[in-house]
């Protein structure tokens, strides 16, 4: 099966990419938003429609909302304006996107994926493109058009692997995230972007758990840690007057192999005596929002402020989540700020203060455990983890729109005896998307998603087969929901966890009774073993 | 097909200037050199404030390195940038050293694996061609200023040095025709550059060969009236032109292609030049935990309020005992 897809054509692209015909072949494409999610949002034009329709039923003044659209945003957004006036198609971008390496079509391009919609630009928005044309550079904007967008712009993950590369920083995130507004104007999102939104607007999480199934599943969790440790742990939920509000993906008491690390965070929460909460109503760390708009990143981002200054908590803990950090660090501030009803953020057990998160008073909790570590605070028995040749997959965000590069690494070479990295081309700045971010993680995507994950998979396969590598550890929920499969495809044999799954398997807590399993259940290995 | 297109019309604009110096029509070497200037001056000028107009809403750094966080964690202080100073460094090893270009590799699918390898072939030839043209447009101020600055004199006699030829071969134009020579074979052979490039990436790249070309010629082969082409240079920057007579159609040509490319400039995508600096992902600072940003149009949107969530959870909330705000209807709780 891999050999199929690997059969990537190797020939140059041939004719003209101004045409803009598309075809939506099963397994490259996510199912159009429902119409009942559509309109819990209030988003526009809601209706039962799916990309393969011949007949798409735009609304009736569909160009002009796009145009009037893109005039808006041009004058919202330097960034926008800017990356449409100064690509200058110098080709450092083009072999940088997991996807275009994956599928070889040469609209997955960064540069010419960012054409699509500059075409347009030049074209009703320049005086050159206004009176030239196509000798300008610009393209008339056509039903075909609206459509090639949607297929490429939900072909980008957001990564951000090419603005590293760019020597202008063009950021095709940017890009896509502008283009996905203005799909969304005409009412042409993907259903799985717009039913977690819709989901998270309502209980509060992507996955739609209302608060007593909520508490049902923390509870479990609790009950887990209990058997695994003897140790009966609480987790406070919606308690006024804590001194951190924990904000964690809903993945992560939701999902597997997410689940292993909230055992990890309970067993280090309980083990530091950390006065903390978790909340029912900001259940949810990720943003699906980020995947649909600006507006609506800032509509469901705002419950987490709005709750850590209802329970008066000093200041708010993150968990393992990628796209969840983009939307805390570079957005949360400045959309829903300032946190003043906050106190700059200080560890309880260690004293540090957390000065690169002063105003916005939210700390990574990889970035409060290798603090715990540093000062050794925690007991840890790495042996535990010897089961695992180890390697780390930097998450998109994290890496390039935050640089969390060395407190998860700190952390894993604390936790585990054997770690290795992978090749340097694709880790840290220079890592490989899942191939699945963004609102793309569904099944029906597959294809896409085994193709724009291939890189990714590639380098898993070398350590694989270097160091016998047998675990990929990562910080992100996207991440461990869509991995799994990727490495099934392409390198059975190697499983998925989180960074505080393997702390937890590691943490020697304060009157444990001898553990027999992992937190998976799994034997321990032998002491002296390996 | 738009590299064809790119060069009938550099071709096109190359017979009007030959035909203008045939025909001895001097006005076009006074009206195109100031209709050109006037282009690029106003239209340059309004693209850059049409940028610096638009707000910058969010802080969107790409970081290429450790962030600043533990004191213990060694940072990338340049990669990522945490103060203004750092943002200001990292923005001018981009714009003088094409930083981020010289990262640049490539990835190849051998036998199933993606293999990468450096590649700074294209940051060597475009660093080569900024620095050789600025070289080259500093040089050229010796036609429009009498005295010379000691400063353009002092460019010559470097760019000279070997002093190799008659008249001396300036080290910069070597470089310079090498570089744009490789950056035109490059966009025409490569089939993936060549598939992507638009009209306008072809068009300017002949007009500087063009260019290069004719102001070499008038150098080494069809010598030009230095003395007559200052006085006209002169005359042009001193506002009183008069026409170069008689003009050698060389000249002719060199002049309007600079003419075309100075005021095509603010069409294309040379406003790269300004725009580089501008670019949010990487003039700013990775400091948005530490340091609030503004976003000037930040306006109230729509949320779902924990009242409401409340309201509609309450049954459920208060069979899980979860705290509420309000126990029974209308009945708050004090706690």
């Amino acid at each position: 099966m891999p050999e199929k897809l690997l059969q990537i054509e190797q020939t140059p692209p041939r004719g003209d990419w101004t045409d803009a015909t598309v075809q939506f072949r099963k397994g490259s494409f996510c199912y159009g938003a429902t119409p009942k999610s559509t309109s819990y949002l209030g988003l526009p034009h809601p209706r039962k429609w799916q990309p393969f329709d011949a007949e798409w039923q735009l609304p009736p003044n569909w160009r002009e909302t796009l145009l009037a659209g893109m005039k808006e945003r041009l004058n919202k957004y330097r960034s926008f304006r800017l990356f449409m006036d100064i690509c200058v198609r110098c080709g450092a971008c083009f072999d940088k996107c997991h996807f275009y390496l994956g599928s070889s079509d040469a609209k997955n391009m960064p540069a010419l994926r960012a054409e699509l919609l500059r075409s347009i630009y030049r074209r009703y928005f320049t005086l050159s493109g206004r009176i030239f044309g196509t000798l300008a550079g610009g393209r008339e904007l056509t039903e075909n058009v609206v459509k090639e967008w949607f297929y490429y712009f939900y072909q980008c993950t957001e990564c951000r692997r090419c603005s590293v590369f760019c020597p202008y920083g063009i950021d095709t995130a940017e890009i896509t995230m502008i283009a996905r507004e203005l799909l969304d104007s005409i009412g042409c999102g993907i259903n799985w972007v717009i039913e977690p939104a819709a989901n998270c607007f309502r209980t509060g999480n992507h996955l739609g758990i209302p608060p007593h199934a909520f508490k049902d599943s923390l509870e479990f969790a609790a009950n887990e840690v209990k058997e695994l440790t003897g140790i009966g742990i609480e987790v406070p939920i919606n308690r006024k007057g804590a001194e951190v509000l924990f904000v964690m993906p809903s993945a992560d008491y939701f999902g597997e192999p997410h689940y292993y690390t909230l055992l990890g965070y309970l067993m280090l929460f309980h083990e530091i005596g950390l006065d903390y909460t978790v909340s029912a109503f900001a259940s949810e760390g990720g943003n699906f929002g980020l995947f649909s708009s600006h507006e609506l990143t800032k509509r469901l981002n705002a419950k987490i402020y709005e709750e850590a200054r209802r329970l008066r908590v000093k200041w708010i803990l993150g968990g393992e989540c990628g796209h969840m950090w983009r939307v805390l660090h570079q957005y949360m501030d400045t959309m829903n700020g300032p946190a003043d009803f906050l106190e700059p953020p200080v560890s309880p057990v260690t004293g540090t203060h957390f000065e690169n998160a002063r105003s916005t008073r939210a700390v990574h909790i990889c970035e409060f455990s290798a603090d715990l570590l540093y000062h050794n605070k925690l007991q840890l028995d790495p042996n535990r983890n010897d089961r695992w040749n180890v390697t780390f997959h930097d998450s998109c965000n994290p890496s390039r729109a935050m640089g969390l590069l060395e407190e998860p690494r700190y952390i894993l070479k604390r936790a585990c005896r054997n770690f290795h990295e992978m090749p340097e081309d694709t880790i840290r700045e220079k890592t490989f998307c899942c191939g699945s971010g963004a609102g793309l993680g569904t099944d029906e995507n597959l294809e896409v998603r085994l193709r724009g994950g291939f890189p990714r998979a590639n380098a898993v396969k070398y350590v694989k087969e270097k160091h016998s590598v047998n675990l990929l550890a990562c910080i992100c929920a996207i991440d461990k929901a869509t991995l799994p499969t990727l490495m099934e495809y392409w390198v059975p044999g190697v499983e998925v966890a989180g960074v505080h799954e393997l702390l937890g398997n590691a943490l020697i807590m304060t009157g444990e009774k001898q553990r027999t399993t992992d937190l998976r259940g799994e034997p321990l290995p032998e002491r002296g073993e390996q | 097909m738009n590299a064809l297109r790119a060069l009938i019309a550099f071709l096109g604009i190359v017979l009007v200037a030959a035909a203008a110096a045939w025909f001895k029509l001097s006005l076009v070497m006074v009206i195109v050199p100031y209709a050109a200037f006037a282009l690029f001056l106003i239209g340059f000028s309004y693209r850059i404030l049409r940028w610096a107009w638009v707000p910058v809403p969010f802080r969107i750094t790409t970081t290429c390195g450790q962030q600043k966080s533990l004191p213990w964690i060694r940072s990338a202080p340049l990669d990522n940038p945490s103060t203004g100073w750092g943002a200001f460094t990292r923005m001018s090893l981009e714009v003088l050293l094409f930083r981020s270009l010289f990262r640049n590799s490539r990835a190849r699918l051998v036998s199933g694996k993606l293999a990468f390898r450096e590649d700074q072939w294209l940051w060597l030839g475009a660093l080569a061609f900024h620095w050789s043209l600025l070289t080259i447009l500093l040089r050229h101020l010796r036609f429009f200023l009498q005295p010379i600055p000691t400063v353009v004199g002092g460019i010559e006699r470097l760019d000279g040095i070997f002093q190799v030829g008659l008249p001396h071969i300036y080290i910069s134009d070597v470089i310079f025709a090498c570089a744009l020579a490789y950056l035109i074979a490059r966009r025409l052979r490569d089939p993936v550059l060549r598939f992507v490039s638009l009209f306008s990436d072809h068009f300017v790249l002949f007009l500087l060969a063009g260019i290069a070309v004719s102001g070499l010629l008038m150098r080494f082969v069809v010598r030009a009236d230095l003395v007559a082409v200052k006085q006209f240079g002169l005359s042009l920057a001193a506002l009183h032109p008069h026409g170069l007579t008689p003009a050698s159609p060389i000249f002719v040509i060199h002049l309007v292609l600079v003419s075309t490319l100075a005021g095509y400039f603010p069409a294309s995508k040379l406003v790269h030049m300004a725009g580089a600096f501008l670019s949010p992902t990487r003039n700013l600072p990775n400091n948005n935990r530490a340091k609030r940003h503004i976003n000037p149009w930040n306006a109230p949107v729509a949320t779902h309020a924990y009242e409401e969530w409340e309201q509609e959870f309450h049954d459920k909330l208060r069979a899980a005992a979860i705290p509420l705000e309000v126990q029974d209807a209308g009945k708050a709780v004090t706690d």
